[in-house]
């Protein structure tokens, strides 16, 4: 196994271009566990660690522009006002020791349902930047997952970024395991109110082949939440409308029964989570005014 | 006797202690610091410049013919020294602890997934992988039985020629068909649980000038594995000596044979030395499992609650060979209906052979499973009566001088009374409502609740554990202990071979030799075969077996240091005692110096010794003292569930046990606490997923055991009630915080769900399902 080890982001992206099959490896959260498994072996690896441009965030035109190399940890000490779910969902994430190792670039590349950084990025709508030798391509983070583990990544490109709007509106992330820390997703869920646009953002984890977003839950609230005129007047959400959002939120899933889980219980625990997400979220969004 | 010419790096050294402690003290243990520190040579860590690399071909049938065996592939890989199958055995293709039924490299059939087809040694590990993956066998799939219930049916697959029974254990007490004016029954299911040590199966194998071999590796008894190896290597015991490695954990999945023979065989085929290291997935794989238990208990009482009869309908599972399926067949008979008075006692208890993963010893040995059982059942009593739950165990509660279920008249403290009491009695945690931090809540930082849902639940339960082997086995151990002074100071040296598991024994032995002969310097053996039998490191046995050999090694030592002195000075030995360095008399006076009685000699004793024999019970009534102690505990869990989504946060789980006496405090703490542990993650957790014989799960991702975050702090009291019949009073103190801390988190679960739950672990779909 050849294993690369560019020094920069150019480097980076030359190396990838030349060693098409080479997989990226960033904290090794996943790539590592399964070479240790023998489930995969590729012909290369290609170390992104020393690419320092990686793992950096800034403030790029009113958005974070977070390097793919970024790990949870920092995540949760640098990020929490501009990128509250993503930080609610990196504390979920593994122990410290993985927390200080894994990055979200990582996740978005190993691109599993379980990934506990998809739904906060999904519910935020996040950006993702994509490169390679011959250019820079972005897309919405719903479109970057294909399928169970597949992700939209040409055989020559990299993870540069994420970019993210800064929230208007409150952000909540809930995840179910069956233990109380260390525990890969059983479902989770993410909700954004983005009240400059009138809009909602959801993502749901491990309940489906890819994260995906619950698009109809979306338009059900935000527009029950602007015919009651609920984002001028912060008023209590009307009796029912969390309970109905989370019907919508389960009703966009679309689970399997597998060791972790029972697809009932994915479907059940969906609607609890998207409902009490949703009271947190009205709850804080009230408090803000 | 020969000695290994090399000794591998990795391989234990002596253990020198100047550390004060005597026992009731807890001195530091001379591994604590490296295992913090990570400089701990555990068994994975051996090392020989010259060795090569063993690796395994494991059946991916639970049930399959072995039509051929190729190896040419495998062999013919650059790099490869040996691939080796059945035929190559020189001695019996046969192992196992009760019955000889395993064998070292399955011929002709395999009886489960993950069971040894061939071996490989390879110059580096991942070539005797890859090789491994070269050696190509087909197989003619058969019809696997993977139920335990269904194994007891005549017309389903027979795992082994003999049939699926490997043991019926009968209870006959009382009437015969008694009846009750109250009458509670319920059926019961335990899931596999794994013990999941951290330090997956591994050792070294040395061949030796002699033809013999030395082997390096962790393990819970090096003389039953010992014969094991003898008899597939046809050697005898002279020629097979085997050393402790470090272990990293052990909890009865070190009792039956891994790694040990296959080393072995490999050693001797190629001359080298060969480590063998299994990967966690593999040690899934490598060793056996706690026994998935099918129970239907009935209990009648009085009005009052005081109860008249238990039936009991027991099956485990035991998988495709033997193990220790026999004994943990009889603890779940004998043990199984708790520490209560019951008159009139029907108990059928099966073991039985599936093609499921073999599953043996696991810290409980079949009380684990029966307990969940019969403190579920005592609940539903209480309830049906409107009893408060603690009374009427304690009404029912076992008192010194009572008989139990086979007969057997407990002779000295039986406490459960008082251990309810101590744990009802104790301080309640805050109420979820007080809680903010949400680690302090079910789900924890994944924040799943901030309150919504969570109902709190309470529960107890309390059990006795037999400690020590049972139904008649010499169980003994033997110690050598060595009296001498070296640069001016008395040292004293204890040899035995029982198997410091993590559990602490090194520090006990050291403890009882300060005791008994007054040094300070005491120096710990490396174990090994060297020595008698220490018996094995399970049944709680060890500080109360080799404790007593250590003790009784000491007395002889120090005896014959009195008649020396005696002799010298002209008095009776009686008369005299030995203190440190000094013989002192009756009047106090030092009337020798120890160094002055022993001039350069050592005064050195080995001594066999054994607990009262127990015996084998009636096979049709199961009536018999089949049992030698009792130690006793009880919990109460404090829970805090989301009703809603079905998860828990444990709260509190509160202990009081009777430890006889504490050797070493901080240690039996540490059981305690590692013990309550283990039977938490049982009723919550921890579950070896098998389907159609196949395990669906075999790592850590997925196999899970609890955190930090799902483990409350414990409140813990110990009793003291010394047993008469045991050295210093003292009663084994592992297991039976494992048994009764994980029933008392189910019926804390089901007080706050309202549910029954009648399966551990409980999942959270259980607990939400309507």
């Amino acid at each position: 196994m050849d294993f690369l080890q560019p020094r920069s982001w150019a480097e980076a992206l030359e190396a990838k271009a030349a060693h098409p099959d080479a997989v990226p490896i960033a904290g090794g959260t996943d790539v590592m566990v399964e070479l240790n498994f023998d489930v995969r072996r590729p012909p290369a690896l290609l170390d992104l660690t020393r690419v320092e441009e990686l793992t950096e965030w800034s403030m790029d035109e009113g958005q974070v522009r977070l390097g793919a190399g970024v790990t949870y940890a920092r995540v949760i000490t640098e990020l929490g006002r501009e990128l509250p779910g993503l930080a609610m969902a990196s504390r979920t994430v593994g122990s410290p020791q993985i927390r200080n190792r894994g990055t979200v670039g990582g996740n978005l590349g190993a691109a599993s349902p379980a990934g506990d950084s998809h739904p906060a990025l999904l519910a935020a709508e996040a950006q993702v930047e994509l490169a390679s030798l011959s250019g820079t391509r972005t897309m919405p983070v719903s479109d970057f997952y294909t399928g169970v583990k597949r992700n939209a990544l040409e055989p020559d490109e990299l993870i540069a970024a994420i970019l993210i709007t800064p929230p208007s509106g409150p952000q909540q992330f809930c995840k179910i395991g069956t233990r109380n820390a260390m525990v890969i997703a059983v479902s989770a869920f993410g909700l954004a109110l983005h009240p400059d646009r009138r809009a909602v953002g959801t993502g749901i984890g491990s309940a489906a082949p890819t994260p995906r977003r619950a698009r109809e839950a979306e338009q059900f609230l935000a527009q029950a939440l602007d015919e009651d005129g609920l984002w001028d007047s912060r008023r209590d959400l009307p009796a029912g409308l969390a309970h109905d959002f989370g019907a919508r939120v389960r009703a966009a899933a679309a689970p399997i029964d597998d060791v972790r889980g029972t697809a009932a219980y994915r479907l059940h625990s969906l609607a609890v989570m998207a409902r009490r997400a949703l009271t947190w979220a009205w709850d804080d969004y009230q408090k803000a005014a | 006797m020969t000695t290994p010419t090399k000794v591998p790096t990795g391989a234990p050294t002596e253990t020198a202690s100047t550390a004060e402690g005597r026992i009731g003290d807890s001195p530091l243990r001379p591994d604590g610091v490296l295992k913090v520190t990570g400089e701990f040579a555990y068994s994975s860590d051996l090392w020989m410049d010259d060795m090569i690399w063993g690796a395994t071909l494991r059946s991916p049938h639970p049930h399959a013919r072995i039509v051929s065996v190729d190896i040419g592939a495998a062999l013919a890989t650059p790099g490869v020294c040996a691939v080796l199958t059945a035929d190559d055995i020189p001695g019996r293709n046969a192992v196992g602890l009760e019955h000889d039924d395993q064998p070292v490299l399955a011929e002709r059939v395999v009886r489960y997934q993950g069971e040894p087809v061939a071996l490989v040694a390879a110059d580096h590990p991942e070539i005797a992988r890859q090789a491994v993956k070269k050696i190509v066998v087909d197989y003619q799939v058969l019809p696997a039985v993977t139920d335990g219930r269904q194994a007891l049916d005549p017309s389903a697959p027979k795992v082994h020629e003999h049939g699926n029974l490997v043991r019926h254990f009968k209870i006959r007490k009382g009437d015969p068909a008694p009846s009750a004016p109250v009458v509670v029954s319920l059926d019961f299911e335990v899931g596999m649980q794994d013990q999941a040590f951290l330090g997956p199966e591994s050792g070294l194998a040395v061949p030796a000038e002699d033809g013999g071999v030395d082997l390096y590796v962790a393990t819970q008894w090096l003389h039953v594995d010992q014969r094991q190896v003898c008899q597939a290597l046809g050697l005898p015991p002279e020629r097979v000596r085997l050393s402790l490695a470090g272990v990293g954990g052990a909890f009865g999945g070190r009792e039956d044979l891994s790694m040990h023979v296959h080393a072995c065989l490999l050693a001797l085929h190629t001359g080298k030395p060969v480590k063998m290291v299994y990967n966690r997935e593999e040690s899934f794989f490598g060793h056996v499992h706690r026994h998935p238990a099918d129970l239907r208990y009935e209990f009648g009482a009085e009005a009052d609650g005081t109860l008249v009869y238990g039936k009991v309908e027991i099956i485990f599972d035991g998988g495709a060979y033997a193990s220790s399926t026999g004994a943990v067949v009889a603890n779940g008979a004998t043990m199984g209906l708790g520490p209560y008075r019951i008159p009139h006692v029907r108990v059928d208890c099966y073991g039985v052979y599936t093609n499921n993963p073999p599953c043996g010893a696991m810290r409980g040995f079949g009380c684990v499973q029966a307990a969940f059982a019969h403190e579920a059942l005592m609940d539903e009593l209480a309830d049906r009566l409107g009893l408060d739950r603690v009374t009427i165990r304690q009404r029912n509660g076992m008192r010194e001088g009572d008989e139990n279920i086979t007969g057997q008249r407990i002779d000295s403290a039986a406490p459960v009374a008082e251990l309810l009491q101590i744990v009802r009695d104790m301080e309640l945690p805050p109420s979820a409502s007080e809680q903010r931090d949400l680690r302090d809540l079910p789900g924890g930082v994944a924040n799943s609740t901030h309150g919504e849902g969570v109902v709190r639940g309470v529960g107890y339960a309390v059990t006795y554990k037999n400690v020590g082997f049972s139904e008649g086995f010499d169980d003994f151990s033997t110690a050598r202990v060595r009296l001498e002074i070296t640069g001016g100071e008395p040292v004293a040296t204890v040899h035995t071979a029982a198997a410091e598991v993590g559990q602490g024994l090194i520090t006990v032995e050291q403890q009882i030799c300060r005791t008994e002969l007054g040094v300070e310097r005491v120096v710990v053996h490396p174990k090994d075969t060297q020595v008698g039998s220490g018996g094995s490191t399970s049944a709680s046995r060890q500080t109360y077996v080799t404790g007593g050999a250590v003790k009784a090694a000491c007395e002889a030592v120090r005896q014959r240091v009195l008649d020396r002195a005696a002799a010298t000075i002209g008095v009776a030995a009686n008369t005299l005692r030995l203190d440190g360095a000094k013989i002192v008399a009756e009047s106090g006076d030092v009337v020798a110096a120890l160094a002055d009685v022993l001039g350069g000699d050592a005064v050195e004793e080995t001594v066999e010794w054994r607990h009262r024999p127990t015996q084998r019970v009636d096979p049709e009534t199961g009536q018999g003292d089949a049992h030698v102690q009792y130690a006793f505990s009880a919990h109460r869990a404090v829970v805090d569930v989301d009703v809603e989504l079905g998860l828990v946060k444990v709260v509190a789980l509160d202990t009081a046990q009777d430890v006889g006496k504490a050797i070493n405090p901080d240690a039996v703490m540490g059981q305690i606490q590692g013990g309550s542990a283990q039977g938490m993650g049982l009723a919550l957790m921890e579950e070896i997923l098998v389907r159609d014989g196949k395990i669906l799960n075999p790592s850590f991702t997925d196999y899970l055991i609890p955190t930090i975050l799902d483990m409350p702090p414990m409140k813990i009291e110990i009793l003291e009630y010394a047993d008469p019949h045991a050295p210093y009073g003292l009663r084994g103190v592992g297991e039976p915080p494992t048994i009764s801390s994980g029933p008392a988190v189910a019926a804390a679960i089901r007080q706050a769900s309202g549910k029954a739950l009648r399966r551990v672990p409980i999942r959270p779909e259980h607990i939400t399902a309507s």
